[in-house]
C-alpha cells in the first residue's frame, strides 16, 4: 500500500495445507534490498524457491551492475521468473512494496502465477483473502497517508480481511518502509 | 487432407461426418449477480440492493432492484440466478397470502425468517440458486436481519451482506459495524444515518471492484412508521 513517501507491505502468519494449520509463524515477506520487501503467498515450497531465486538472481544483478536493485528491476526479474515457468508454474502471485534508492519514490507491483505484472497507483492485494481484502482497502485507503496513518489503515485492512477468512490469520506481520529506516510489526489477531 | 475440404471455420466435412455422438448439456443455473446489504439498528432496519442485472460479461438491465416488500415490516432481498429469485419471490408471497387468510394476521418478520429456511431446504437437493437476507422490526420495533445459504441455512445478524460482492464488504461491516478490532469504539449506538452512510459507501466500493455490482441502488429503510425508500447512483461501467 502506497503512503506519501512511504509504502507498506504486510502478511498474515499462518502456515497450513489446506484446512489444517501446521504453524503459526510463517514469514511471507522477505527483504530483498534496504528499502525493497516481497511478499510471496501461495505454495509455501515454492515460497520458498521464489525467494532463493529472486535472491541469487539480485545478488548476481549488485555484483556485476554495481548498484542497487530497484523496485522496477525486481519487478522486470519476478516477472522474467515466473514466466519462465509459463507451463508448469509456481503457485505464488508475489506482491513487491519498496522505495526507489535514489528519488524514494513509493512503487508497489502485484504479479499472478505466470508473472503478469500489475502496479497499481494505491494498493495490491494477494492470496487466499484476495476479496475480502480488496473490499477492506477499496473502502479504507485514502491516498498521501503519513507512514503511522498507513500502518492502521494497512493493518485493519489485513486483520479485518483476515478474520472472514477460515485459512487465513494467526497474527500478522506489518512492514513500514519510509526513507530513512524501516518499522516491523506484529499485529495480533484472533487466533482461531 | 487436401486445403480444398477445409471450411472457413476450420472444419471439415470428413471431421463432421466421422464425429461420433454429441451430447448437449443444459445447466439449469445462471449466476445473474447482484448485491444486498442489509443493517438492523434500534428502532430501524436498513436494506439494499445494487440494480444491476448481469450475466457473464453482458448487462441485462441497469434498473432492476432485487428487493421485495413482504409486508409493513418486512422486506426481502434476493440476488444470484434470477429465474430462481422469481419463482422463489412468487411462491413466498403465496405462503404469506395463505398465512394471513388462515390466521388473519400479517406474518412476523421471524415467523417469515423460518418459512423462507423451509422453503430453501424443501429443494435441499435442487436448490434455489439465491442468496437471501431478510430484514423486518421484530415485535418490540427492533431490527432484525437474517441471512440464508441456498439450503435454507438461516442466522440472525445484526448486519449482512450477501450476493456477488458479499466477500468484499463483510469483513468491512465486522469492522465499521460490528466494531471488530476497533481499539476506541464509539459510546453512543448505530443512528439511521450512519448506517445509510455506510451503506452507500460500501456500495460504492463494491461498484469499483466487482463487474456484478454498479449502476445505482436501492435502499429501504423500515421503521414502526412504515417502510421508506431511497435510491442513489453508482458507476456504470
Amino acid at each position: 500500500m502506497k503512503g506519501k513517501n512511504c509504502v507498506a507491505i504486510a502478511a498474515d502468519r499462518r502456515f497450513g495445507v489446506q484446512l489444517q494449520t501446521i504453524g503459526t509463524d510463517m514469514d511471507k515477506i522477505f527483504e530483498i534490498g534496504p528499502k525493497l520487501f516481497v511478499g510471496i503467498p501461495g505454495l509455501a515450497t515454492d515460497t520458498q524457491t521464489v525467494h532463493e531465486r529472486l535472491r541469487f538472481r539480485t545478488n548476481v544483478y549488485e555484483l556485476r551492475e554495481n548498484r542497487p536493485v530497484t523496485p522496477q528491476v525486481l519487478s522486470a526479474m519476478v516477472t522474467n521468473l515466473l514466466y519462465e515457468h509459463r507451463f508448469g508454474p509456481y503457485f505464488v502471485e508475489p506482491v513487491i512494496a519498496g522505495l526507489d534508492p535514489k528519488t524514494n519514490e513509493p512503487f508497489v507491483c502485484g504479479f499472478d502465477v505466470i508473472g503478469c505484472p500489475c502496479e497499481p497507483e494505491d494498493f495490491i492485494v494477494s492470496g487466499t483473502c484476495e476479496e475480502q481484502l480488496l473490499g477492506m482497502c477499496e473502502s479504507l485507503y485514502e491516498p498521501n497517508l503519513e507512514p503511522d496513518q498507513l500502518f492502521e489503515t494497512i493493518s485493519q485492512a489485513l486483520v479485518n480481511a483476515c478474520d472472514r477468512d477460515a485459512i487465513s490469520g494467526w497474527g500478522a506481520k506489518v512492514y513500514i518502509i519510509e526513507s530513512d529506516k524501516v518499522t516491523i510489526r506484529k499485529v495480533r489477531t484472533r487466533m482461531d | 487432407m487436401a486445403m480444398s475440404l477445409m471450411r472457413p471455420g476450420g472444419f471439415s466435412y470428413s471431421e463432421l461426418a466421422n464425429a461420433g455422438p454429441v451430447q448437449h448439456h443444459f445447466s439449469p443455473y445462471t449466476d445473474n449477480g447482484g448485491s444486498i446489504v442489509a443493517v438492523a439498528g434500534k428502532g430501524f432496519a436498513l436494506i439494499a440492493s445494487d440494480t444491476r442485472l448481469s450475466t457473464g460479461y453482458s448487462i441485462l438491465t441497469r434498473d432492476q432492484p432485487k428487493l421485495y416488500d413482504l409486508n409493513s415490516n418486512t422486506v426481502l432481498g434476493c440476488s444470484g440466478c434470477w429465474c430462481d429469485v422469481l419463482s422463489e419471490t412468487r411462491l413466498i408471497e403465496a405462503r404469506m397470502k395463505l398465512y394471513k387468510h388462515e390466521h388473519q394476521k400479517e406474518m412476523s418478520p421471524g415467523a417469515v425468517a423460518q418459512m423462507l429456511a423451509t422453503i430453501l431446504y424443501s429443494r435441499r437437493f435442487f436448490p434455489y440458486y439465491v442468496s437471501n437476507v431478510v430484514a423486518g422490526l421484530d415485535a418490540n420495533g427492533q431490527g432484525v436481519v437474517y441471512s440464508y445459504d441456498p439450503v435454507g441455512h438461516c442466522d440472525q445478524n445484526l448486519f449482512h451482506a450477501g450476493g456477488s460482492s458479499g466477500a468484499l464488504l463483510q469483513p468491512l461491516l465486522d469492522n465499521q459495524i460490528g466494531l471488530l478490532n476497533m481499539e476506541i469504539k464509539p459510546t453512543e449506538p448505530l443512528t439511521l444515518e450512519r448506517a445509510k452512510g455506510i451503506i452507500k459507501d460500501v456500495f460504492i466500493s463494491a461498484a469499483e471492484r466487482d463487474i456484478y455490482t454498479g449502476d445505482g441502488i436501492l435502499l429501504k429503510i423500515i421503521t414502526k412508521d412504515g417502510i421508506t425508500q431511497e435510491s442513489m447512483k453508482l458507476r456504470h461501467d
